[in-house]
């Protein structure tokens, strides 16, 4: 798909040289080290684990959106013959919950359930045939109370409440934060714009269905596999639920096909499997169907958002004000973050003086909404592109040049105490505006055909934790063997986008040997240090820190050992092809193996750990823990659409995509990202959405939720630009969600450049253009969105001086951490 | 994952023995072609079958033969893929082949059969359902329940025929052998449905199997057939335009037949617009006239992708492209899979 690649050297610009440095490893276009498995099928992903004696489960689901549990009977189902156990509610009544303020969730509904397909009984049978039937067996008796869909649902009513805690009512969590007078800034603005905007929330779409295996030992330890991204989280909840020392738990995350935020919460069918594996002393395996997945769901949460900016004559941005509203769905999940998060990003990209954010998440009664690729910043970031696009029009300013004059400075504070490090996003605007001809297009096309434009921002990691504690937030081991084999051994979780690739490469670049030479152990909570997990674009700048870390300090003890036999000191020896040799005279070397054996004599056993801790933030108010990363990736993006007035059909021909990665690891992995994200941002962008009607799901099967397939899918033409980032593992930052979040507004900005009418709410599908280009026929305003939104009474803002937004030198780090 | 129910399959090799077992089980039973519809439909208990009679070993099922009289004889059991790809087929019924061509996607077609399209169940979003979904809207009058939750104020099931093919047939005038216990009989395909979602196969008996489908001399006939889908692979038709026509030396129109798809219970025939272009040329205004007259008999409902008013509007401007691209006009195929 991609027409530039790694050897395309005119693509990749590199800012910084402070950090340059030959590398072997390091940015070359390297196989995956779990490709060979994958391809021939070797993989072991949950589901293809069998077990001798193992049971399999199956969770009854609730028929009811919104109802009292007045009695559940499971004596018949207990009587099926090939029944081996049968949990409610009540045999796991401890709460969870991924975030510790929302410790709302439990393994099985109990006295209550929130939304239609919640698990409200579980059971374990010789086979899932059985399991099925006896789940037809159990009596339930609900006592229906009043089913609350929609936001404006939500926050109307008052009395039926969905959760017992948050906000008050419906609503669970309201921020309210303002950086500087913005009334001050829409006085001092030549031109002040509002606009509404509504993005749906959709599902991740992983092709492999969640699964869980659980094995409770004689010796009573618990070991449960899973399609996990988030191991250490998933321990965590057992040991709570299961009131079992953290001891006797082992989670292994198998190899998830595919997660994308979807597999980041501890989930029902993951505590059940372990519970029933306990009671019955059988391994027991419970694997999601499609439609399960949908009510497991945390997927994108819908938001409705307005926002007001005021502008300058001369472009400047003088203040911006912004409020989100989320459908939270019937459980907490990650949605206080989600709820900062979609007001934390916007002062990333452009500078932005003055901020003012009002956001608030209800509950309503549907699957949990949680986080999915870009974490609660996509909606926003569709938001603010369509109005700058809106702002340029009115003000007819070129919207390429704007959003470059506007681009916030390298080593800079935003107005929310944001630490932008560097920022390659200028030069990723002028690299897709090249390679798709913008300029020659934009405005120009003929009618029914378009481009549109629109930059991002997003973090390489949060720099907070999800539970409060001083330690490093991954943690990763390194051990020499005498052979010359090198094993890495880390917590994180390789959900497809190459992090135990990044871990093989990185170690072999320190040690000088080849990515095969390394063996890599990860997401075993036995076996690894703790990786928070795969989320927040967090991997390869964290766990990257961290084996690198523990690969020097190994590398310490070779150089030492060597330096002796080969009659130098350690600061004159270097690590490459497989040998550690004299800087000063490369033929007088030893290989590898060797200065492993020299130095295990000399130290003992060979191993060395390395840990990663963010920077600390400097924001200072309450919320000022939701944003902050040790980098800032940045991605500019160009959509060409054809558009068919006729039908309202939008076909997309193609899509550039630049995107800084501040050091691609590997440039055919970082590609792959970029591919990925556009593929999921034009569904999100043109069909995908996770729907209603009468209550229930409308849509949950993979054949009538429309996602694209792969001939709706175009030519993507991804360039990188390199801005050596010095936060990252030799200069890298994320890839995996950043360049999801331009796509969807540069697909509406192109859309208006056709046919000249705004689509302001996601989907795009063909009944909405055919009806903004109706209105727009007849006279009235060209455009289909939201036309209102809820009055709330807002609470008062935390109020907080921003600082300036200029370059400081005082944030550049003087030295290659 | 969804698990099949129990049941009792039956390897046949002959018609009479398969027409034996339908008649001997009766409404417990039914025939399995390529499985494609039935299997994924049995696992979500929409269909519950005791028994299976499986048609795959009849050879007689199967080929695609020319006839004496110039028409063609398609077994049942051909593939959509063979049927697609046939390249006599091709020239003489363009509208069929691509029909059968853009029928889900390449790995279904290699197993659903011509046969099976015919007589694919009607869809609708309230009963393509798993049994715990549908048991949350205490179920539908098509399996299980007592309403039609797309029109509840209607005594009939509003479920919506979702052939590609069948159109097609029914506009090229096909007929298809049955064979049941009482023997054999000939009727046109159009004669297989009935009038609403749940009996919408009532011109053939439960017991009675398709042997052939007969296609006439295409002598003169003109075919096409354009689909409204979302995607272009796996998806149902949520609007299917089949047009069949047969013009005179000077490029009248001599005979014409419109049918929709996926519109209605059973795909509906709209001769009050095929009758405008008999004795017209092709021309815009012939053309738009004929579209237009489709607007009204539509009648699509909320029960499948996208909505009810969007598919209706597209009515006419489906029926447009057809005739366009038979008259050889520039027609934008840009979405039109």
């Amino acid at each position: 798909m991609s027409t530039n690649g790694y050897d395309d050297r005119k693509n990749r610009t590199n800012l910084g040289s402070h950090l340059k440095k030959e590398t072997s490893v390091v940015g070359r276009p390297l196989m995956k080290v779990d490709a060979m498995a994958k391809v021939t099928g070797q993989a072991t992903y949950a589901d293809d684990i069998h077990l001798p004696r193992m049971a399999y489960a199956r969770m009854l689901p609730s028929t009811q959106p919104h109802a009292r549990i007045v009695r559940i009977d499971t004596s018949k189902a207990e009587a099926l013959p090939g029944v081996l156990a049968v949990i409610t509610g009540q045999d796991l009544p401890i709460k969870y919950g991924i975030l510790p303020v929302s410790q709302d969730e439990t393994a099985l509904a109990v006295d209550k359930v929130r939304f239609v397909g919640e698990p409200v009984a579980a059971v374990a049978a010789v086979d899932e045939e059985t399991a099925e039937r006896a789940l037809e067996l159990i009596e339930v008796e609900y006592e229906p109370l009043k089913p609350i869909m929609s936001i404006e649902e939500a926050l109307e009513e008052t009395e039926v409440r969905i959760q017992e805690y948050g906000h008050g009512g419906n609503i669970h969590k309201m921020v309210s934060l303002q950086f500087g007078d913005v009334e001050e800034g829409f006085a001092e603005a030549d031109y002040v714009r509002e606009d509404l905007f509504f993005y749906q929330g959709n599902n991740h779409l992983a092709m492999e269905e969640h699964s869980a295996v659980a094995y409770y030992s004689p010796d009573g330890k618990l070991t449960l596999w899973s399609s996990t991204q988030t191991p250490h989280y998933v321990h965590r909840a057992l040991a709570k639920v299961l009131e079992l020392p953290p001891s006797r738990i082992r989670v292994i995350a198998c190899h998830p096909g595919g997660g994308f935020g979807g597999k980041s919460d501890p989930f029902h069918h993951e505590i059940c499997a372990a519970k029933l594996a306990m009671i019955t002393g059988r391994p027991v395996k419970i694997t999601l169907t499609r439609e399960e997945v949908f009510y497991a769901h945390r997927g994108r949460h819908p938001v409705l958002m307005w926002v007001k900016t005021g502008v300058k004559k001369t472009g400047e941005i003088t203040a911006m004000h912004f409020r989100s509203m989320l459908d939270g769905g019937a459980y907490g999940s990650y949605g206080v973050a989600t709820t900062y998060y979609t007001g934390a990003l916007q002062t990333v990209t452009y500078k932005i003086p003055r901020y003012k954010f009002e956001g608030l998440r209800v509950f309503t009664n549907k699957p949990p909404c949680g986080p999915k690729r870009g974490h609660g910043t996509p909606q926003p970031r569709f938001a603010l592109e369509i109005h700058f696009d809106k702002i340029c029009e009115d003000m007819g300013w070129d919207p390429a040049e704007w959003r470059k004059q506007q681009a916030c400075e390298p080593f800079s504070l935003t107005a929310n105490y944001l630490r932008i490090t560097t920022i390659g996003l200028k030069e990723c605007i002028d690299k897709v505006v090249e390679a798709s001809g913008f300029k020659e297009k934009f405005r120009k096309l003929p009618y029914g055909r378009g481009v549109g434009l629109a930059c991002s921002a997003y973090l390489s990691g949060a720099n907070l934790p999800i539970y409060w504690n001083d330690m490093p937030h991954s943690g990763a081991m390194v051990k020499v063997d005498r052979g010359g084999g090198v094993t890495v051994y880390c917590g994180s979780t390789d959900i497809g986008q190459g992090s135990n690739s990044v871990l093989a490469y990185v170690v072999a670049e320190v040690l000088g040997v080849r990515p095969q030479d390394v063996a890599v152990v990860t997401a075993d909570t036995d076996l690894t240090p703790v990786d928070l997990g795969s989320y927040s674009s967090r991997v390869t700048v964290m766990t990257g820190n961290a084996a690198i870390e523990a690969a020097q300090k190994v590398r310490d003890q070779l150089f030492q050992a060597a330096a002796d036999e080969l009659g130098t000191t350690p600061d004159n020896l270097e690590a490459a092809g497989g040998r550690i040799f004299r800087r000063d005279d490369p033929g007088v070397g030893l290989p590898f193996a060797k200065a492993a054996q020299l130095a295990e004599a000399r130290f003992g056993t060979l191993a060395a750990v390395g840990s990663f801790t963010p920077p600390k933030t400097p924001g200072r108010y309450k919320g000022a823990g939701v944003g902050p990363s040790p980098s800032y990736s940045y991605t500019a993006c160009v959509v060409e659409v054809e558009v068919d007035p006729e039908t309202g059909w939008v076909r997309v021909p193609k899509v550039w995509i630049a995107h800084d990665i501040g050091r691609a690891l590997n440039p055919i992995l970082v590609e792959g990202q970029a591919e990925g994200s556009v593929y999921m941002g034009l569904g999100e962008a043109l069909m995908e959405e996770q729907v209603f009607r009468r209550n229930l799901h409308k849509i949950p099967s993979m054949l009538d939720y429309k996602s694209p397939t792969f001939l709706e899918t175009p030519d993507i033409e991804t360039i990188l630009v390199e801005t050596n980032d010095p936060h990252g593992p030799f200069g890298a930052k994320e890839a995996g969600q950043g360049p999801l979040l331009p796509v969807p507004p540069a697909l509406c900005n192109a859309i208006y450049d056709a046919v000249g009418v705004r689509i302001d709410e996601l989907p795009v599908t063909p009944d909405k253009i055919l009806k903004a280009l109706e209105r727009k026929a007849k006279g009235q305003e060209p455009r289909v969105g939201p036309e209102r939104m809820p009055e709330v009474e807002w609470v008062e803002p935390i109020y907080v001086e921003p600082p300036s937004l200029e370059h400081d030198p005082s944030l550049v780090p003087s030295a290659n951490p | 994952m969804l698990r099949l129910p129990p049941f009792d399959y039956y390897g046949v090799q002959s018609v009479e023995e398969a027409v034996k077992l339908l008649s001997d089980h009766g409404p417990e039973a039914t025939v399995v072609a390529g499985g494609t519809d039935l299997f994924p439909k049995m696992k979500r208990r929409q269909m519950e079958p005791r028994v299976l009679v499986g048609l795959r070993g009849i050879r007689e099922l199967y080929g695609i033969q020319p006839q004496e009289d110039g028409g063609y004889r398609l077994g049942p059991m051909a593939t959509l893929t063979q049927v697609s790809l046939h390249p006599a087929l091709r020239a003489a019924y363009p509208g069929l082949t691509y029909a059968a061509g853009v029928v889900s996607s390449p790995q279904l077609r290699n197993a659903g059969t011509i046969g099976g399209n015919l007589c694919v169940d009607t869809r609708c979003t309230y009963y393509d359902q798993s049994y715990h979904w549908r048991k949350a809207i205490n179920f539908c009058m098509k399996k299980d329940g007592e309403i039609c939750w797309v029109a509840p104020g209607s005594p009939r099931c509003w479920a919506v025929s979702s052939s590609d093919t069948a159109p097609v047939f029914v506009a090229l005038g096909a007929r298809v052998r049955l064979v049941g216990p009482e023997g054999e009989r000939v009727i046109p395909v159009r004669e297989l449905y009935g009038r609403d979602g749940i009996n919408f196969l009532a011109g053939k008996r439960p017991d009675e199997i398709i042997t052939d489908i007969l296609l006439p001399p295409a002598e003169g006939w003109e075919s096409v057939y354009l689909k409204l889908r979302r995607r272009g692979s796996f998806d149902f038709p949520i609007l299917g335009v089949a047009v069949a026509l047969r013009r005179n030396e000077d490029g009248t129109v001599a005979d014409a037949r419109i049918v929709l798809g996926a519109v209605e219970s059973y795909p509906l025939e709209v001769p009050d617009a095929a009758a405008l272009l008999v004795g017209n040329r092709l021309e815009p205004e012939v053309i738009e006239a004929a579209a237009k007259a489709c607007f009204k008999p539509a009648r699509p409902l909320d029960n499948t992708d996208l909505t009810l008013y969007y598919r209706k509007k597209m009515v006419p401007v489906y029926v447009a492209r057809a005739l366009r691209q038979l008259a050889g006009q520039p027609s934008d195929q840009a979405r039109t899979a």
